[in-house]
């Protein structure tokens, strides 16, 4: 019994959908496995920020009670999954990892919510991430980091770090992320797992609570790439309620996922994403990656991208100018935290002394440098030439892809780094989005998918396949394609190289 | 805060030396259905916080939608302002901390308006001034909020407000001027008739229900003078908390006169904000506008360009009702009156009444007549506007429908209205009641000439040498006698026969 | 110097943030050395060339002007730090901003 219950935490979400459909196990068994698996490795990963326990074996129960009744369940009906606390849940709270929202529960679900749930996926809980989504460690988040299941002294990347380390770690076969430069597939990078952005627009953003409005994305975290294309579909589309959604067809990701053939396709390595501040063994997995590549029949050349190296800067100039605007919503008048309200006070005052006590250092300088760039008389020299230099980006990549169907680059220039090693060094812990960025400027589809362990220090590596706008399934079918072939090589997923979490032996009946 | 100067110095005087330039930005909720950027209800005067949504109260995580219902009205009050319309634009994010505006931004628009450069006719005192219009944007307005503990209910000496959001998100159409100048001694006035005829404009476009005293249309004045002759303007102050047209004229009107004060003392003007006071006439100064907010505005995102396609501005063009400055001009020359009669007529607030007696049969000097003589005084007696008078506009046109047909007289016609003033019913029925009918049988009529002719031999012996203006005295007597139900032409004919 | 201190503490201050002097001292060393790194953009030139609006160029996204659910007031209240008369108690607005 204890050996099925463990087995359960080591299925796909596909296995899970299926064997709940057919009736080989309930959705309530499978919820409670990965229940008692939180429990038990929570103290080590410390990944979740919620857990709801009743409510997603209630949720199990209803998918069951369904099944029973014969209707017809979807392919993700039963499978757990763990939401970024990003996104706003009405029977969880949504604290965005701040303390300027502890405890505050939305009276509204987000679009993604809603969708996970027309879908039968059992939500179990909301995970730790960056404060707003700022930050590449989840070093920043106001309740302490998760860790790296690979190795806990170690971040899991961020800012979607507790959905990353959630799914790396075996608590939820499925996870959400936002990404908004970098922040579902740098965490799947240096955690051995598959992260996914999609094209800007493909999933709505109404119910993610805004960090930078032109770049958040909300995208899948899984440890399959089949995995990761069910969830896309199940939570893509348009939503009259999002204006910046895509009102298209979502690409045809799950059958891509299925197809996982290279042959003939034109691979670009972008020449900028390489060489100073590459970890070795991050360039040497990723050369062989592409060498793989070329192996399946893909047609590999170089290709430059010149304003590539100015991408950081210029996310680094938009993001916290959304973000200033944004964020000016938590004032402590309508919810949230409120401090220094003493009756002497002037609005202004509680204002600023609340959201100095709320909002964490990295928050403080985004908003702080936000504001200088939109200022009057610095406008045009920061965020105007910055979405200027924006539009240059998104040029380079027409021009790249008229020569070639996808790009690839490592998805982040290291493995994952030390707690505690960047967080007084903001420019070094940026640095970590260097590869990832330019496609959240452009708007693109991009994908990572793990490729191997780095020699030096035996942690994972990520391989970023970037496709156009609305060419997902081109993503999923290179990074399917390395999958099956490294996954043959190694004899498994690179997952089941990590170090287990618990050593001790199945306890007996699950709970 | 500078200590506030007493001296003003007399309208007339001041604008003897002084050449005042007005400006006037107007905000106008439009009579949507629902909110500009979600499906909340714009319903005047719900509960508090019961037509909000995560929208509207700029929740965490939530969108806006623009109400196409919104473009196309603004639209429509573009084209009706002779405005070009912008064939690409985008809404702004206006950043700026106040608890009213649950973003703590307002989503407008900054230099990229849906509607630019038009003009609307005002006529004041005799002279047309083609005020210009620098644009007409769309936003969303903000929260109301009650201030506990002060004195007046005012922000100032508050000790906590309490905020409603039904408000905040209703659409909101901003309508601004560029510079007025050439007003003279008519700035006040002119000013409260560019408002007058934008309001009238704005009824006639459907497109809100434009009540000053529920706040669906508001007024910020700007004001300021140069000594006559100068080559540049002065500084210009904006007055706001101006809730009727009379509060227009009035603050433009305290505005020059506190002006000339400051100048005549050479002391600077300052630019700055400031409160109409409603009780006093008088403006006082609010915040500072010397430190202009930093309103950072850049392009919202979470909202995509407007770009009305030409067919759509033109199907809406095609629909524009007839606007009032046409209507007045078919009026006028449909009932061949002159410039000023018109002018008399539309001031008293009497276009509607006097279109609508016509309608009901009578002729348009006759019903001008009566509604800008003996009712318009009547009204003034009563302290009330015309429309509000216990008589409608088929009554007065079956008045003169009487008079017409000789069965009344003006004076008798005056006891009619008297009549259906007080309540006694329709004109027919006055008229039997009171039995006011004139005089129509000739023996009677020539019995009372006769006798008049026999009281005054001196008068007769006038009319009989050719004096024919002496016959009046003799028709007020005859009408004395007849208690004024004669036909006063009818007597004026019988006399002379008699005495030729 | 990208920035001074002054100037942060004026961003401070437009931003609603109430902080500390020490607060202010290493914000304002971060923020010179992280402004002066994103100056980098200026390097680049680019006269002619559009800044991105939206990605796939989208626009006329409209909703109809038809009623959708809200929230109760109390819903709508259920996070008011304080209220009262069903309205959002809020501390004392300065009329200067």
């Amino acid at each position: 019994m204890g050996g099925e219950a463990t087995e359960l935490t080591r299925l796909t979400a596909a296995e899970i959908g299926a064997a709940v459909a057919a009736g080989e196990v309930s959705a309530v068994e499978v919820t409670r496995a990965h229940l008692d698996r939180i429990v038990a490795v929570e103290p080590e990963l410390h990944a979740f920020l919620h857990v709801a326990g009743i409510g997603a074996l209630a949720a199990a129960e209803e998918v069951d009670r369904r099944r029973v009744a014969g209707e017809r369940l979807g392919p993700l009906a039963g499978v757990p999954l763990a939401l970024k606390d990003v996104l706003t849940t009405a029977d969880m709270p949504t604290t965005c990892g701040s303390k300027i929202l502890a405890g505050w529960q939305p009276p509204y679900d987000a679009t993604v919510t809603r969708r996970l749930r027309d879908a039968g996926v059992i939500i179990l809980g909301k995970t730790n991430m960056d404060e707003f989504a700022m930050g590449s460690s989840t070093e920043n988040s106001a309740f302490g980091p998760s860790r790296n299941p690979w190795d806990r002294s170690r971040v899991p990347g961020g800012s979607s770090g507790g959905s990353s380390a959630a799914v790396a770690g075996y608590e939820a076969p499925l996870g959400i992320g936002t990404d908004t430069g970098g922040s579902i597939r740098q965490p799947a990078a240096v955690c051995g797992i598959v992260g996914m952005k999609p094209t800007y627009g493909g999933s709505s953003r109404y119910g993610l609570v805004a960090f930078a409005s032109s770049l958040d994305t909300p995208g899948p975290l899984a440890r399959t790439v089949l995995d990761a294309a069910l969830l896309h579909e199940a939570i893509s589309g348009h939503d009259p309620r999002d204006a910046t959604s895509v009102d298209a067809p979502v690409p045809p990701v799950v059958a891509a996922a299925r197809q996982a053939d290279v042959a003939g396709l034109r691979v670009g390595v972008v020449s900028e994403l390489s060489g100073d501040g590459y970890q070795a063994g991050v360039q040497s997995r990723f050369a062989e990656a592409v060498e793989l590549l070329e192996s399946l029949g893909a047609k590999v050349t170089e290709v430059s991208c010149p304003h590539f190296g100015y991408a950081l800067p210029v996310y680094y100039l938009i993001a916290p100018s959304e973000a200033s605007s944004n964020l000016a919503r938590f004032d402590a008048m309508r919810y949230g935290l409120r401090v220094g309200d003493d009756g002497s006070r002037s609005a202004d005052e509680v204002m600023s002394l609340t959201r100095a006590a709320g909002f964490g250092p990295e928050v403080k300088r985004r908003i702080m440098l936000g504001t200088y760039a939109l200022s009057s008389g610095y406008y045009d020299a920061y965020y105007g030439k910055a979405q200027q230099v924006r539009t240059l980006i998104g040029r380079d990549f027409d021009a790249a892809f008229d020569q070639v169907d996808v790009l690839v680059s490592p998805t982040t220039p290291t493995t994952a780094f030390l707690i505690g090693e960047r967080v007084d060094d903001p420019i070094a812990m940026y640095l970590a989005d260097l590869c990832t960025i330019p496609s959240d400027l452009a708007g693109n589809a991009a994908i990572s998918v793990p490729c191997g362990l780095a020699p030096e220090d035996g942690l994972p590596v990520g391989l970023q396949v970037m496709a156009p706008a609305l060419a997902d399934d081109r993503t999923y079918r290179v990074a399917a394609a390395v999958e099956a072939a490294l996954q043959q090589r190694w004899g498994g997923p690179l997952l089941a190289q990590s170090p287990p979490l618990d050593d001790a032996p199945p306890k007996g009946p699950a709970r | 805060m500078t200590t506030e100067l007493a001296h003003l110095v007399p309208y007339d005087e001041a604008v003897s030396r002084y050449e005042p330039v007005i400006g006037l930005e107007t905000h106008v909720e439009l009579g949507t259905v629902t909110k500009m950027f979600c499906g909340c209800p714009t319903t005047f005067g719900l509960p508090p916080n019961s037509a909000v949504c995560p929208v509207c109260l700029g929740l965490p995580g939530s969108l806006p939608v623009a109400n196409r219902a919104a473009i196309e009205y603004t639209i429509r009050i573009g084209l009706a302002l002779h405005c070009t319309i912008a064939t690409w634009c985008r809404f702004a994010r206006k950043n700026y901390f106040y608890p009213d505006m649950p973003k703590n931004f307002q989503i407008s628009q900054y230099d990229e308006p849906l509607c630019t450069n038009g003009w609307l006719d005002v006529t004041v005192g005799g002279q047309t001034f083609r005020v210009g219009i620098e644009r007409v944007h769309l936003e969303e307005d903000t929260g109301k909020s009650l201030h506990i503990g002060g004195a007046t209910g005012r922000i100032h000496g508050a000790d906590y407000s309490l905020v409603d959001y039904n408000r905040a998100g209703i659409p909101l159409v901003e309508v601004v001027t560029k510079p007025i100048t050439g007003t003279g001694e008519l700035a006040a006035e002119a000013a409260r008739a560019y408002v007058t005829e934008l309001r009238d404009l704005l009824r006639a476009l459907d497109v809100s229900d434009v009540r000053m005293e529920e706040g669906s249309l508001r007024c910020d004045v700007n004001t300021s003078l140069a000594p006559r002759g100068a080559a540049e303007w002065g500084t210009r102050t904006e007055t706001k908390n101006v809730n009727s047209l009379r509060s227009v004229e009035r603050a433009v009107r305290f505005e020059i006169e506190r002006q000339a004060g400051l100048l005549d003392a050479g002391i600077r003007v300052v630019q700055e904000t400031r409160h109409f006071h409603e009780d006093s006439g008088t403006t006082t100064a609010g915040r500072s506008k010397e430190e202009a907010q930093d309103y950072r505005y850049f392009p919202e995102p979470d909202l995509v360009p407007v770009a009305p396609p030409a067919t759509w501005v033109e199907q809406i063009r095609a629909s524009l009702p007839e606007l009032p400055a046409a209507r007045r001009a078919r009026l006028q020359a449909d009932w061949g009156l002159s410039d000023a009669n018109m002018t008399w007529l539309r001031n008293a607030g009497a276009l509607d009444l006097v279109e609508q007696t016509v309608a009901a049969g009578a002729a348009p000097a006759e019903a001008s007549k009566w509604w800008l003589g003996e009712l318009a005084t009547e009204a003034n007696k009563r302290g009330i506007e015309l429309a509000e008078l216990p008589i409608t506009p088929e009554q007065v046109a079956s008045v003169t429908a009487l008079i017409g047909r000789g069965t009344l007289n003006d004076k008798l016609a005056r006891q009619v209205l008297e009549g259906v003033l007080t309540g006694e019913g329709d004109p027919d029925a006055v008229v039997a009641a009171r039995g006011l009918a004139v005089v129509s049988d000739e023996d009677a009529l020539a019995a009372a000439v006769d006798a008049a002719i026999e009281a005054r031999p001196d008068v007769a012996a006038k009319i009989r040498d050719g004096k024919t203006n002496a016959v009046g005295a003799l028709i007020g007597d005859v009408m004395a006698a007849t208690r004024n139900r004669a036909d006063a032409r009818r007597v004026r004919e019988l006399i002379l026969q008699r005495l030729s | 110097m990208a920035i001074t201190r002054d100037e942060v503490a004026h961003l401070a201050r437009l931003s609603r943030l109430a902080l500390t002097d020490a607060e202010l001292d290493h914000f304002a060393g971060q923020l010179d050395q992280i402004l002066a790194a994103v100056a980098r953009v200026q390097e680049v030139v680019a006269d002619q060339i559009p800044p991105t609006t939206h990605a796939a160029g989208i626009v006329n996204v409209y909703r109809d002007d038809v009623a959708a659910p809200q929230l109760t007031p109390e819903q709508a209240l259920a996070c008011a730090p304080a209220a009262e008369q069903a309205r959002f108690r809020v501390p004392r607005i300065l009329a200067e901003d």
